[in-house]
């Protein structure tokens, strides 16, 4: 079969009417929850995941991924008309976005913002049906001393991403390791660490875990400081980018896409090195450079495009090596999980419709997300005028019953209660939850790996470094380590990072 | 005498990532199997990454010791006690009261962890909620839990209108209406 089978019998899945309404309702949800302020893409992803938990796996993944894009989406309208950046990645895009807004000029800021991020849309599912086939089969020879190499790769890059400070990200996730190790142990039958709990056998409730330490902790660190938010405007008008404005836009947003492609491939959450590389590129080459900050439109096009390319791309590992990139990967795995797939090089072969099916509703997500958006950009933004203490109990109220619907089981809401208040904890500790996310995931998977790689190697650890493949990946993760970790380029972290807040 | 100086947020986190090495080292050197590099027990992997935890844990500490940090703010103590109490009432009461009772409760809860929420407001929203959870997700999506529970008595309960015959009405005139015509592509 070639790529043009593989995308029609993809399109033929996706475009099913039942589909379609998934992704539709995925792209509404997705950017009803992201436009809210203070909750960001992983908290919305976490919240609304055990609503897909009743559809079947192709329907859930297919919504799971049009929330994806809507709540990136509503986190960049957020960050356009409030200066309130949801997540990080679209931090970048509230620096130029919110200035352009403060001149009026807000409908052309969240047009542009939608039509490059359709563009890197197009552009990026492309090249995921086409790179995501031979990385399959690469990834069918690794061995599982080159699959735990590659987690750790994984890992330590996702460090290199966190907010704050190195050690603290180091330490969440060894302690998601730990978390997602709670169960009983796959090789022996053992019960591990369960401490007489009955319901800790199957390990902890991965989203409970997650709505508790993303969703609940969030909304308690908005009740900290009840203040009343300003929107700037409530009437958007003059949607449509001018000629001069579309003359502009169209080498940030080509570029935009080349860098967030390339930077959504790696591990450890491209999308937010994505946006910040493509407003430097913009920002450098600019004969105007002194426009930045003060309502570039580059500034915006180009994030915006690098943003969603890298979101795309970042699907290429989960769907090829079954390994999360970032922490919305890392819920996706999860989902995969509940849903009886084991993510990783056999889903392409096992799975093709679920595979390429949900490849091209990436693509229909976006031609959503442009269709409906921009003329619901008057409801979004009534959104953002609705008072946070109506809508907390409502969130509150929809996650006890979706997780409750997940196993029916109300130990689950007692999980929910206990993850948020060690997740507010975390917060309030400045420890940032996401790498002890990425860990609770792969927690299992690395120590099923560790252990069969040692056990083919007859317990010599050498085979680590021994197997090229494996090496390369080690040695990549030492030089990431010793990157970060640098005095001079710590500092220059961290000056990116402050730009931000 | 030089005061004694430190950043409190990163001392404390330290110590919690010490405090949870040592739970998960302990209980893996105690009760877990160790095995050998090559055929590892249960306990091989989670020992070695306590001990790494222990270590950052420790190295997290040291660093705190060498300068001073922000204070820690404000906390949301009324946020987290009902925060955190909704879905704990929800999962006791959603076999006994029924999912509709219980869901009002929980919004209900979850209304007065703002200071700024007025009682009949809350009361209003949390039986939106609560007629909107049973709409869409009980009669909706079909969730199979009873509507109106046990502890509710039978005079209360029988006061509440059937809604099935209605929802199934509904849900006739959808599955009657024409198909969607076939896409113009032919493919």
């Amino acid at each position: 079969m070639n790529i043009f089978d593989n995308l029609i019998l993809g399109f033929q899945t996706a475009a099913t009417p039942e589909n379609l309404l998934f992704c539709l309702a995925g792209v509404l949800l997705g950017t009803l929850v992201g436009v809210l302020p203070g909750l960001g893409v992983t908290a919305t992803i976490a919240m609304l995941l055990p609503l897909t938990f009743q559809l079947g796996p192709t329907s859930a993944l297919i919504m799971l991924a049009g929330i994806y894009y809507g709540a990136q989406y509503g986190g960049s309208t957020t960050a356009i008309l409030i200066n309130l950046p949801g997540e990080s990645s679209s931090a970048v895009t509230a620096i130029d976005g919110y200035q352009m807004a403060r001149k009026g000029r807000a409908g052309t800021a969240l047009a542009v913002a939608a039509l490059g991020s359709f563009f890197a849309g197009c552009v990026s599912t492309l090249l995921v049906a086409i790179f995501a086939p031979p990385l399959t089969t690469v990834a069918l020879k690794f061995g599982p001393a080159e699959y735990f190499s590659l987690m750790l790769l994984g890992l330590v890059a996702s460090i290199a991403l966190a907010h704050g400070s190195i050690l603290k990200a180091l330490a969440m996730v060894v302690l998601g390791l730990l978390l997602g190790l709670v169960g009983t142990d796959v090789f022996t039958g053992s019960e591990r660490f369960i401490f007489g709990v009955r319901e800790f056998a199957d390990g902890l409730s991965f989203v409970a875990l997650a709505v508790g330490v993303f969703g609940v902790a969030e909304i308690l660190r908005n009740l900290e400081d009840e203040k009343t938010r300003t929107v700037l405007q409530t009437k958007v008008s003059n949607l449509w980018p001018s000629k001069e404005d579309f003359r502009r836009m169209a080498g940030p947003v080509l570029r935009g896409t080349g860098i967030g492609s390339l930077l959504g491939i790696l591990p450890g959450g491209g999308a937010i090195l994505a946006s910040f590389a493509a407003y430097t590129v913009e920002k450098r080459i600019s004969k105007h450079p002194e426009e930045f900050g003060k309502g570039a439109i580059e500034g915006v096009a180009g994030p915006e495009s690098a943003n969603n390319a890298g979101a795309q791309t970042s699907f290429i590992p989960l769907l090829t090596l079954g390994i999360p990139a970032n922490p919305v990967m890392a819920l996706m795995v999860g989902a995969m999980i509940i849903q009886g797939i084991t993510p990783g090089p056999g889903v392409a072969a096992e799975k093709p419709d679920l595979f390429w099916g949900l490849i091209a509703s990436m693509w229909i997500g976006n031609l959503l997300l442009l269709l409906l958006n921009l003329p619901l950009i008057g409801l979004w933004v009534k959104m953002l005028t609705v008072p946070y203490y109506i809508l907390f109990p409502i969130i509150m109220a929809f996650c006890s019953v979706g997780v409750y619907s997940v196993n029916g089981n109300a130990f689950d809401l007692y999980s929910i209660c206990a993850f948020g208040l060690v997740g507010y904890l975390m917060l309030k500790l400045k420890c940032e939850p996401a790498p002890l996310l990425l860990g609770f995931v792969l927690g299992p998977m690395m120590e099923e790996n560790l252990r069969r790689a040692m056990l083919i190697s007859r317990g010599d650890p050498t085979t680590f470094l021994t197997r090229p493949i494996s090496a390369g990946l080690l040695i990549a993760t030492v030089l990431v380590l010793l990157v970060v970790l640098l005095p001079s380029i710590r500092k220059r972290r961290e000056e990116v990072f402050q730009e931000e807040d | 005498m030089k005061s004694l100086k430190f950043d409190l947020t990163d001392l404390l986190a330290g110590l919690m990532f010490i405090v949870f090495g040592l739970i998960f080292g302990l209980t893996s050197w105690f009760d877990l199997d160790m095995g050998t590099a090559r055929r590892m027990g249960p306990g091989y992997f989670p020992l070695l990454l306590s001990g790494v935890l222990i270590l950052l844990g420790l190295l997290i500490v040291a660093v705190s010791t060498r300068h001073e940090g922000e204070p820690i703010g404000a906390v949301a103590w009324r946020g987290m006690a009902l925060i955190l109490l909704a879905p704990v009432v929800f999962g006791v009461t959603v076999r006994g009261l029924g999912f509709g009772p219980s869901v009002f409760l929980c919004a209900l809860i979850a209304s007065f962890a703002s200071v700024k929420m007025k009682p009949v407001k809350a009361l209003i929203l949390a039986l939106c909620v609560a007629l909107f959870s049973m709409a869409a997700f009980s009669y909706g999506l079909g969730l199979p839990y009873p509507r109106i529970g046990p502890w509710i008595p039978e005079p209360i309960a029988n006061l509440v209108p059937n809604l099935s015959p209605a929802i199934a009405w509904v849900k006739g005139l959808f599955a009657s209406a024409p198909p969607p015509p076939p896409p113009a592509t032919g493919g």
